[in-house]
């Protein structure tokens, strides 16, 4: 319907010339002591869906996470879109963001939870629009119809005035997607976003993603779903123990791994 | 096997109709509060001391009533300034600033530490310090004397302390202070009580941290805020009893001991303190009420109710799912 409205994607992967729209160099993370990314290299394309799987604490939230600078890495550097994320580098030194600069910075990057974190206070609309208009100051009619038409993509479009806790889990992960894609990112990271959903739930949830994907989004979603990274995703990479283990076309790796982790990853998901 | 106790042959049971286990314990408790309670009552009526005639003419009388308004507004006025504060402190409290945070918590210390009727007593006396309180240059004088000018003094505006600090603005900063460090904590289980994901969720999409607290966290903690608050507040207008030691005049509990005093019938004008403590604490009482069930609208189940009268009801049975976030 309003389909028109819904924002142009900065898909089209033809951007001739134009770099990688996340390129991560030698990222490390520690928690205290213990040391989660050993030295993690990534590059995703624009209008790339990568999927990043792996066991559980092998770091692959952890990075996803470093990539809107939710978490500080120690080393390494991440871009996205050509922007170093969280520093700016000045005389070969790098100086630390103030807080509006890196709250700038993620304006152009959504992100989805496992948890959902919608907004308990504000109605599935309000969820959409409270950004916009907060953060963009946009005009409170633009965002309303914005945040109608993704709202109706999603498939809410009768659930708009419902508050979260009237909505079921794979409902409230579809709103937390269109109040992602009401700032009009370039790069949409989902983290885990069907593993707190009921499994009749998770398909609704995988479907929107795959339009998404369809459209051209850059997405990078850490996920156990196998299918849907076969499915749907350009590229496969699978972490443990804080490194990049085995990287590459994802109907490939998990038909023929080369790796014994993988293999053994895949053998107990499969 | 499910369809043979659906099945339409099997008669409905016979409700159950057992002989009730008796409470022989609960009667003998309604005998000895019966036999207390009678004798109390006798206490009333009988004994003279109680004068309640004597009583109910007085505690209606033109300084009581100016006493009674005197304590609704110092409880009014100490509690916005804890409140205000409070939130204040708390945000300090959290803050990433170091300096902020050992503030807010040397202030915090200092006001839960010390007893309120002795903040009130010390803050009664704090005139002796100065004779006057003036705004403007600070170390005017020593300044001047470092550059060799006697006397230099750089004061915009003054106030007499005597004028700038009478009983009931003592009366309400002591109060008021220390009811700042209450609420401080209050206000800080309160933004505490609010899931972490919510930050990351506000900051994902570009939030900064005024916006976070403002919009998303403080909306959110009120509903564990309110409750305490309500406390707080019928805590407050007892306390107010104790400035009249700073001393405050117009207070319910200083007017009431000068009539006791005065006439010689103190025991009556303590009852008479006892029925008003008791009369005004019961509306707030009901203002707490009608206070956290306004809180409780729009989140959680209260909301969901709403909702479900606009007639925006979930379709389907898929309604379920917990107060998600909370």
């Amino acid at each position: 319907m309003t389909q028109a409205s819904v924002p142009a994607q900065a898909g089209v992967p033809a951007q001739a010339g134009a770099g990688p729209m996340v390129r991560a160099e030698q990222v490390h993370k520690s928690f205290g002591s213990i040391e989660v990314l050993k030295g993690i290299d990534l590059e995703v394309r624009a209008g790339e869906v990568c999927c990043l799987l792996g066991p559980s604490g092998s770091g692959k939230s952890t990075f996803l996470r470093c990539i809107n600078h939710l978490e500080k890495i120690n080393a390494g550097r991440i871009w996205v879109d050509g922007d170093l994320i969280g520093y700016r580098e000045r005389g070969g030194k790098l100086h630390e963001m103030r807080e509006k600069e890196v709250a700038a910075q993620r304006q152009a990057i959504g992100m989805v939870f496992q948890r959902f974190n919608l907004f308990p206070h504000k109605t599935a609309l309000e969820n959409v629009t409270e950004a916009p208009l907060l953060v963009r100051r946009e005009k409170r009619a633009e965002v309303r119809d914005r945040a109608v038409a993704l709202l109706e993509r999603v498939g809410l479009g009768d659930k708009m005035s419902n508050y979260p806790s009237q909505l079921s889990g794979g409902q409230q992960q579809r709103v937390a997607i269109a109040r992602a894609l009401a700032m009009q990112p370039k790069l949409m990271l989902f983290d885990e976003p069907t593993s707190a959903l009921d499994p009749e739930l998770v398909g609704e949830v995988l479907d929107v993603m795959k339009d998404l994907a369809r459209d051209g989004m850059t997405m990078i979603v850490v996920t156990h779903e196998i299918g849907f990274a076969r499915e749907v995703g350009d590229s496969l990479v699978f972490i443990d123990g804080g490194v990049v283990v085995e990287h590459g076309n994802p109907r490939e790796v998990i038909a023929n791994p080369q790796h014994d982790r993988t293999k053994a990853f895949l053998a107990k998901v499969l | 096997m499910s369809l043979d106790t659906d099945s339409p042959e099997r008669a409905r049971p016979e409700p159950i109709q057992a002989v009730p286990v008796r409470h022989p314990g609960r009667w003998v408790a309604v005998a000895v509060i019966g036999v207390l309670v009678a004798m109390f009552v006798h206490l009333l009526v009988t004994n003279e001391a109680f004068n309640w005639s004597f009583m109910v003419d007085n505690m209606f009388r033109p300084p009581i009533m100016a006493g009674v308004r005197g304590s609704i507004a110092l409880l009014v006025t100490s509690m916005l300034i804890g409140i205000v504060l409070g939130i204040l402190l708390a945000i300090m409290r959290l803050s990433g600033n170091p300096i902020l945070r050992g503030v807010a918590w040397a202030y915090t210390w200092f006001f839960r530490a010390v007893p309120r009727l002795v903040l009130a007593i010390l803050f009664g006396n704090l005139g002796m310090l100065w004779s006057r309180i003036e705004f403007g240059l600070p170390f005017d004088r020593q300044i001047g004397a470092l550059f060799g000018v006697q006397d230099f003094e750089a004061r915009l505006f003054g106030f007499s302390a005597t004028d700038l600090l009478t009983g009931f603005v003592a009366g309400m900063l002591a109060l008021g202070l220390s009811e700042a460090a209450y609420m401080a904590e209050i206000v800080r289980a309160g933004i505490q009580s609010v899931d972490e994901g919510q930050t990351e969720a506000a900051q994902a999409l570009g939030m900064t941290q005024g916006q976070i607290l403002r919009r998303i966290v403080l909306p959110q903690a009120m509903r564990v805020i309110v409750p305490p608050t309500g406390n707080e507040t019928i805590a407050m207008l007892k306390d107010t009893s104790l400035v009249a030691f700073v001393p405050v005049s117009t207070e319910l509990f200083f007017q009431i001991r000068a009539v006791g005093s005065r006439t010689f019938q103190v025991f009556p004008m303590l009852v008479a303190a006892t029925i008003w403590y008791l009369l005004l604490s019961s509306v707030l009482l009901v203002g707490q009420y009608y206070l956290e069930r306004h809180f409780a609208r729009g989140s959680g189940r209260a909301g969901q109710a709403r909702a479900r009268l606009r007639g925006m009801a979930v379709g389907g049975g898929g309604a379920a799912g917990g107060a998600g976030g909370v």
